[in-house]
């Protein structure tokens, strides 16, 4: 049995949709963060005040806080029963508790300081005086940022939206406590691998995890390529 | 003619200094600015330059009002539109020696000029790693230049040049200045170099 037929026999008898699924989420969460993180890390890693300090410290909170905590918090603030969920719920008719809308949302929170670490760092590293030469020559501060800072950083933008992506498809805890585990809808693979031990069916968590090592290794490999060869700390 | 009365608080290891200056300027002077390190040289251009904030003065470029600590009016750099060389260069390492110059001018004809007086042409299409440090000083000033400033800013700009280079390009660049009316101040660690050169002069010292 060649390469092909043994693939299509795997694929035949795994039911594959968490796998999309998880690619879908952190698809969907490195666009919506890349939005997002770029004039976040921007605004950031200029001048610092205590403002600033408390806006980084809750954005890094995700890095030192057990999953866990963060979906348990993520669960009760979207609860249909309760302040925001309830809202959300009454005026928009949108539960994000246990949907893949509330998926993403959880991911973007959890991934943020992924994707601002590398590019606030960047930021700050670019000396000042390429910021006022472009001032002097009549451009504004937007225009600054996107002809001569953007494209200067575009390795650690490159970094931190791989490491995004990966980071979010090993999510585990919070897509937990804030999607459950329903097929098809909230059932990534992480969740696929631990149901499948759960159920003793050890040759579809082996697949699941197998296509998680193969993608992220991948990934981390290219975050290396990224910033020429050179073992860097992911959030530098 | 260009009134600067401003004061600005620097940086200091220990306890505070401040850099105080109330000159007047002819328009079309070339001056020479020196002192001792540390003493605000770099953020007197800054200052002018809108680049950093005194705060207390007034800077006035002939009837136009670009700073006036009293009355609240500060211009944007950007509208003050001085050409600044910076000591560092503040080259964009993404952008080729062409792509900096049509940065700041979208005139070929003033930018084929350019780099014919920065004696570039060869290099259009080389990015600011492929070039030597006086390339890069070079190109430095020619892209202060392409905006056609009517003050220029210039930070230690021949420091990387040799005696011969410098000597030329110092004649060019007078040729140019005289045709565009342009009032430039220099800031050097070694003022000997712009004898002959400059017709003003400011010390600054601690």
């Amino acid at each position: 049995m060649g390469f092909k037929p043994i693939a299509i026999f795997i694929f035949d008898l795994m039911d594959l949709t968490p796998i999309w699924l998880t690619l879908k989420l952190a698809a969907i969460t490195t666009l919506v963060l890349l939005i997002i993180g770029l004039p976040l890390a921007y605004w950031l890693s200029k001048r610092r005040s205590i403002f600033k300090i408390v806006i980084e410290a809750l954005i890094t909170m995700p890095l030192v806080l057990p999953p866990s905590v963060l979906g348990f918090y993520l669960l009760l603030a979207f609860s249909p029963r309760h302040g925001i969920g309830q809202w959300l719920h009454d005026n928009f008719d949108l539960q994000l508790v246990f949907s893949f809308k509330g998926l993403v949302l959880a991911s973007v929170i959890y991934s943020l300081p992924f994707m601002i670490g590398p590019i606030k760092s960047a930021l700050q590293q670019l000396p000042k005086s390429f910021s006022e030469a472009s001032y002097t020559l009549g451009y504004t501060e937007w225009q600054t940022f996107v002809n001569v800072l953007l494209p200067n950083i575009k390795a650690s933008v490159w970094t931190a939206a791989i490491l995004t992506f990966a980071h979010t498809l090993g999510e585990f805890g919070v897509v937990l406590m804030i999607g459950g585990n329903i097929p098809g809808v909230t059932r990534v693979a992480s969740i696929a691998v631990y149901d499948s031990v759960e159920n003793l069916d050890y040759h579809s968590a082996n697949i699941y995890s197998l296509i998680l090592f193969s993608i992220t290794f991948v990934m981390v490999i290219a975050v290396f390529v990224f910033n020429k060869y050179k073992a860097k700390s992911p959030l530098e | 003619m260009i009134a600067i009365d401003i004061e600005k608080k620097l940086k200091a290891y220990r306890g505070q200094q401040v850099l105080k200056i109330d000159r007047q300027f002819p328009l079309g002077s070339i001056t020479k600015i020196y002192g001792p390190s540390g003493t605000g040289k770099t953020t007197f251009l800054k200052a002018i330059a809108g680049l950093v904030q005194p705060e207390k003065g007034k800077i006035q470029f002939g009837d136009t009002v670009w700073l006036n600590t009293e009355t609240r009016i500060s211009l944007s750099p950007q509208k003050r539109k001085v050409g600044f060389v910076f000591q560092d260069y503040a080259l964009f390492p993404n952008m080729t020696v062409l792509e900096h110059l049509q940065y700041a001018s979208p005139n070929d004809s003033w930018i084929a000029r350019l780099l014919r007086v920065g004696k570039l042409e060869t290099f259009t299409d080389h990015k600011p790693e492929y070039l030597s440090g006086g390339q890069q000083q070079r190109l430095a000033i020619l892209r202060a230049l392409a905006i056609k400033p009517k003050l220029l800013l210039m930070d230690e700009p021949f420091s990387a040049l040799d005696p011969e280079m410098r000597t030329t390009l110092i004649k060019e660049l007078r040729a140019v200045w005289n045709e565009q009316g342009t009032t430039v101040m220099i800031v050097s660690h070694n003022p000997q170099e712009l004898d002959g050169f400059t017709n003003q002069e400011l010390y600054i010292e601690s």
